[in-house]
């Protein structure tokens, strides 16, 4: 174990400012259950831990637009528990519930959850190569072990999958991130934060040195209302999604599909907002043809590797299955 | 051999374990846990490379580390005595047998600074090409002779190809297993020190007298020399029935620095060197008449160990005893590659075996379009069919007939993939379970006091599985007197010699001591008048001439039903278990508390390696890389649905003085089977391969 210092943040100016001054030895800390790992595996080192989770951003507050604008300090758990979260953007809620363990989730922060780093096994492990963790080192989940890795938007650096269930309803839900960092504040919407690996697969985001996330914003969105996340695992719970999806839907009168939100988690190196097939379902009937189609045109660019193919059909019939019980329930209330 | 069974009052008597106060409050202490003052760290430095020769290891930055005492490698590791297990000649040879394998062990004054400085050992290594995946094309696949537990490889009764060929209806599938690790709750731990030549070692083991034999022979000392203590273990499962390399790094260790030496194995090295289940590949062949009849039974299976020890799983022994048929083969082959040795896990054998044959079973009872319980009871030998001796007592047929009976399988519609319960495809499974009856020479005295408590010593030990608790109600019953008189020690090599909790056989083979040792403090007490002098008395027992004269004329087993209830996903292959009963017949129950948790302990387990459990070995760098528990998935308590065992009392007079049969191992045989016939009816679909990952039924549905 390598020795370091710990310092609990005063202010968030504070910390930014050390850490602008102290990187790249040093790192903010939120609850620590995934760097804290990281760091007794040796895939993290940091000399100086700034720990962010008390600052005062621990409160979720509506506003004035009819949004929420939600700490980055706020615990997974409190996050999931919240009353109007629950109401109105209920994939959120669910997608919180689905992730670890009732322990972790009451240590995990939003900010940390959004940039805790992927579960690739040759990441975590420091006696292997791997271009995110070593650049330039080899990408051996390639042609290794690459079951629970990417199908879409990978790159030949690296195969790796965001992790974090939080942030694929974030994502669907098209929050913003709120950001300070030594150039002042400025808000990042998602999808956006997190960056495909391309030929730097070190960089999980778009955030630079010294960036501190503040808040996450959810933006009025009636239509979350009706949302639900579905989460598919090896293990019935406290396992990380094979593939998940984070959806909403909002028909007209006449049942055809006016709006809707889609996005998956487990298979690509971001939390995947499947646009295409948002843009395909637009007024076509809400049936199970229809959500096919969608599928689809969303997945036709999906790139599996060799032992990764059966997320394909997984994702598609997730999307449909979804989508057709959110289509039911909005067909039982008209 | 003893012809009565005992049949007192605390037995079978459902009874809270002994200990269970003490380990829910924290005040068990676990090997780890003992602190021996100005007590060293020892932190294990594992090979890179699957397969090589140590160039040169260097300590020298290690050794500037602050708080660092000692780096032990090859190059300056004292020499040991060569002992049967190779895994245990630490730091001796340069050669590399697999990758984890361990190359040096620094010491320190913290256990972060021994991390910290094993960073900074370095070793160059000679690397060579290593072959580390289990083929069953490969060429060097030997036959190993004998196999694990004494067995033949090869059994061979009559003509199976000529019966194969004229048989009605013939099976002839290839099943696989993945390796599995036994993850134990408690990681292996050692604390060693030494007094001048004695060696006292804290450590977590499943039988205190054998781990001191060994690590004696290893160092060369007499048994008196060396005491282990080991009062809790948290679970073992089989990869602490000998002592690993660990152990003796830490009395090494301990002995090069003059300090007594903690050394905890991690989760993540526990992949590597404490051992785990072999990987197999089972071919089977069933020949069958019309009615039902088996003519023919081929059981063939192949395994891996390291380049360092032939260890071969006794995959197809219970094939041998469970169906009659007149012509039967079933074998044994090996690859030795560059991998971790594997060791024995929960119910070595008969767990990936029973896989293989009840599956084949049932893919027999589909093409008869026979029930499967029916099928397993047409085929129900009246003699051990290899061996054409009696059983000393079996009643699978009694477990399979109030299983289906509980389970509600009289309205089961055997057409596969027609039950939908919402998104749900349902099916359901049965599955055959067995275990032998061993037994093992023990030793125990029993002490009278002489303010009427007694004392019962034996090393013995207690893995988690209420061990003690069993022995203390036998003790109770033999001495005639109520529970709370008597105590029982167990768990130091200091007590009387005793043989492993592994097989098993422990109560069975302690339990005979135990009850020799208290019968004949019984008669000394008579020869008082029942007075106990103000010294007390004492009687001493030793069951290996009982053992020894153990009536060979029999077959002795437990048997057991299980019934599964399982869920697919019709969108996403997600498998549940929504259900599952196990019947078992194990001759008498000690106790029925802890005795129903080792039932439905091992059907967890089961259930766990029907649709999770998998060591996925990496090709390229020739270790398992989910090396954690977040990678190797165990069953969490959603995956675990309706849960129930029992079992019908059985009155077995050619076991032992109690009547019992093992009960620790049987429950995760035949588990595996069943949830995978379970997902066959829901889906019509056969996956001949475990686990039963989503993707592989993600295909099928
Ligand atoms: C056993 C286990 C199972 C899990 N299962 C799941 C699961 O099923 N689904 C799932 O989604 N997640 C799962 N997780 C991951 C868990 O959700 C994350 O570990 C957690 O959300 C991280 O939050 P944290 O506050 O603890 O982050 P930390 O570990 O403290 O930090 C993570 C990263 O974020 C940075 N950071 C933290 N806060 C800020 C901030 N405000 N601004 C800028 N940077 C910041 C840190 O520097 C660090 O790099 C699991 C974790 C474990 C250990
Ligand atoms: S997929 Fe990415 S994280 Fe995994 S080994 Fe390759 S580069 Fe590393």
């Amino acid at each position: 174990m390598k020795p370091f210092e710990y310092e609990r943040a005063a202010d968030a100016a504070g910390a930014i400012a050390t850490l602008t001054r102290e990187a790249p030895r040093a790192m903010y800390l939120g609850g620590g259950t995934n760097l804290v790992d990281l760091m007794k595996l040796g895939v993290a080192a940091p000399e100086l831990l700034i720990d962010v989770s008390h600052l005062p951003h621990d409160r979720i507050e509506p506003l004035a637009d009819g949004g929420l604008r939600i700490g980055a300090a706020v615990s997974n758990s409190a996050l999931a528990a919240d009353r109007t979260v629950r109401a109105r953007y209920p994939m959120l809620a669910q997608a919180l519930l689905a992730g670890a363990s009732g322990q972790l989730r009451n240590l995990a922060t939003v900010g940390g959850n959004l940039l805790q780093r992927t579960r690739c096994s040759y990441f975590t492990d420091v006696s292997k190569p791997c271009n995110k963790r070593e650049p330039g080192s080899g990408c051996p989940a390639r042609d290794g072990d690459h079951r629970n890795l990417a199908i879409l938007g990978h790159s030949e650096a690296c195969v790796a999958t965001h992790p974090s269930d939080m942030a694929v309803a974030l994502v669907a839900i098209g929050s913003l991130v709120h950001v300070e960092g030594p150039g002042g504040a400025r808000t990042i919407p998602l999808p956006g934060l997190h960056r495909l690996p391309g030929a730097a697969p070190q960089r999980d985001t778009v955030l630079e040195p010294g960036d501190l996330i503040t808040a996450v914003e959810l933006p009025p969105l009636p239509l979350a209302a009706r949302s639900r996340y579905r989460k598919v695992r090896d293990r019935a719970s406290y396992a990380f999604a094979v593939t998940s999806i984070a959806a909403a839907l909002e028909l007209d009168d006449d049942g055809t599909v006016r709006d809707s939100r889609i996005a998956f988690g487990g298979l690509s190196h971001v939390p995947w907002r499947a646009l295409a097939a948002e843009e395909e379902l637009r007024g076509l009937p809400a049936t199970e043809a229809s959500f096919a189609r969608a599928a689809d045109a969303e997945l036709a660019h999906a790139q599996p590797l060799r032992d990764n193919g059966f997320k394909v059909p997984l994702a598609r019939n997730l999307l449909v299955r979804t989508l057709a019980e959110l289509a039911a329930e909005q067909g039982a209330r008209a | 051999m003893s012809a009565t069974v005992a049949g007192g009052r605390a037995i079978g008597t459902p009874t809270d374990r002994i200990e269970g106060r003490e380990k829910v409050t924290g005040a068990a202490r676990y090997a780890f846990e003992h602190a021996p003052e100005n007590a060293a760290y020892a932190w294990i430095v594992q090979s890179p490379v699957a397969k090589g020769e140590i160039h040169s290891v260097d300590g020298s930055a290690a050794l500037e580390r602050p708080g660092v005492i000692a780096v032990v490698s090859v190059e300056n590791a004292p020499r040991l005595a060569a002992v049967e297990e190779a895994e245990l000649h630490v730091l001796q040879s340069r050669t590399i047998s697999y990758r984890g394998q361990i190359v040096a062990v620094v010491v320190a004054d913290s256990l972060e600074a021994a991390r910290e400085a094993a960073a900074h050992v370095r070793v160059d290594y000679r690397e060579q090409e290593h072959h580390v995946l289990l083929d069953e094309h490969d060429p060097a696949i030997y036959d190993p002779g004998r196999v694990n537990a004494g067995y033949p490889a090869d059994s061979i009764l009559g003509d199976v190809d000529a019966a194969l060929a004229q048989a009605a209806a013939q099976v002839d599938v290839v099943y696989r297993t993945p390796a599995f690790h036994n993850n134990a709750m408690e990681p292996h731990a050692t604390v060693a020190s030494w007094d001048g030549d004695e060696l006292t070692l804290y450590d977590s083991n499943q039988g205190a007298s054998r781990v001191r034999d060994v690590i004696a022979d290893v160092f060369e000392l007499a048994p008196e020399q060396v005491r282990v203590i080991s009062p809790h273990v948290g679970g073992a499962f089989g990869s602490k029935g000998t002592p690993r390399p660990h152990v003796v790094l830490a009395a090494l260790a301990a002995r090069m620095t003059q300090r007594p030496v903690k050394l905890a194995v991690t989760r993540q090295q526990m992949f590597a060197f404490t051992g785990y289940r072999t990987p197999t590949i089972q071919r089977l062949r069933l020949g069958a008449g019309a009615d039902g009849r088996l003519t023919a039974i081929v059981h063939e299976a192949i395994h891996q160990s390291s380049r360092l020890r032939e260890f071969t799983e006794q995959t197809t022994i219970a094939t041998r005893q469970m169906y009659a048929a007149p012509n039967r083969r079933s074998t044994h082959r090996l690859a030795r590659l560059d991998v971790p040795t594997p060791s024995w896990m929960r119910a070595p054998g008969e767990t990936p075996g029973m896989y293989g044959l009840e599956s084949a079973i049932d893919e027999l009872a589909v093409e008869l379009g026979i029930d499967p319980v029916e099928l397993r009871i047409r085929n129900e030998p009246e003699l051990d069919p290899e061996r054409g001796v009696p059983f000393s007592s079996r009643n699978l047929v009694a477990c399979l007939r109030l299983g289906a009976e509980r389970f509600g399988w009289e309205e089961r519609d055997p057409t596969p993939a027609v039950r939908r319960d919402g998104r749900w495809l349902v099916g359901t499974g049965v599955a055959a379970s067995t275990y032998p009856a061993y037994r093992s020479p023990a030793t125990a005295t029993a002490r009278a006091n002489a303010d009427g408590t007694f004392v019962v010593r034996i090393a013995g030990s207690d893995i988690g599985t209420g061990g003690r608790t069993a022995l203390t109600l036998i003790a109770a019953d033999a001495l005639e007197r109520p529970l709370e008189r008597v105590r029982v020690e167990i768990g130091d090599s200091a007590l009387p010699r005793a043989g492993l909790a592994g097989g098993s056989m422990a109560t069975a083979s302690w339990g005979t001591a135990v009850t020799f040792a208290c019968r004949a403090l019984l008669e000394q007490l008579q020869e008082h008048d029942g007075t106990v002098p103000a010294e007390g008395l004492e009687a001493f027992a030793d069951s290996t001439d009982d053992v020894r004269a153990t009536d060979q004329g029999y077959s002795r087993h437990a048997y057991g039903a299980q019934f599964a209830e399982v869920r697919v996903d019709a969108d996403t292959g997600e498998a549940r278990v929504s259900r599952l009963l196990g019947i078992f017949a194990a001759g008498r129950i000690i106790n029925p508390k802890t005795a129903r948790s080792q039932f439905i302990g091992g059907m967890t387990m089961g259930i766990s390696m029907a649709l999770l459990e998998e060591s996925v070995m990496d090709r390229e760098f020739g270790d398992y890389l989910n090396h954690d528990l977040a990678g190797y998935h165990i069953a969490a308590h959603a995956d675990i649905g309706a849960l129930e065992a029992d079992w019908i009392e059985e009155d077995d007079a050619h076991l032992n003085p109690m009547g019992s049969k093992g009960i620790g191992e049987i429950g995760i045989v035949g588990t595996a089977a069943a949830v995978g016939n379970a997902v066959h009816h829901a889906t019509g679909v056969r996956v001949r391969e475990l686990p039963l990952r989503l993707d592989r039924l993600l295909a099928s549905t």
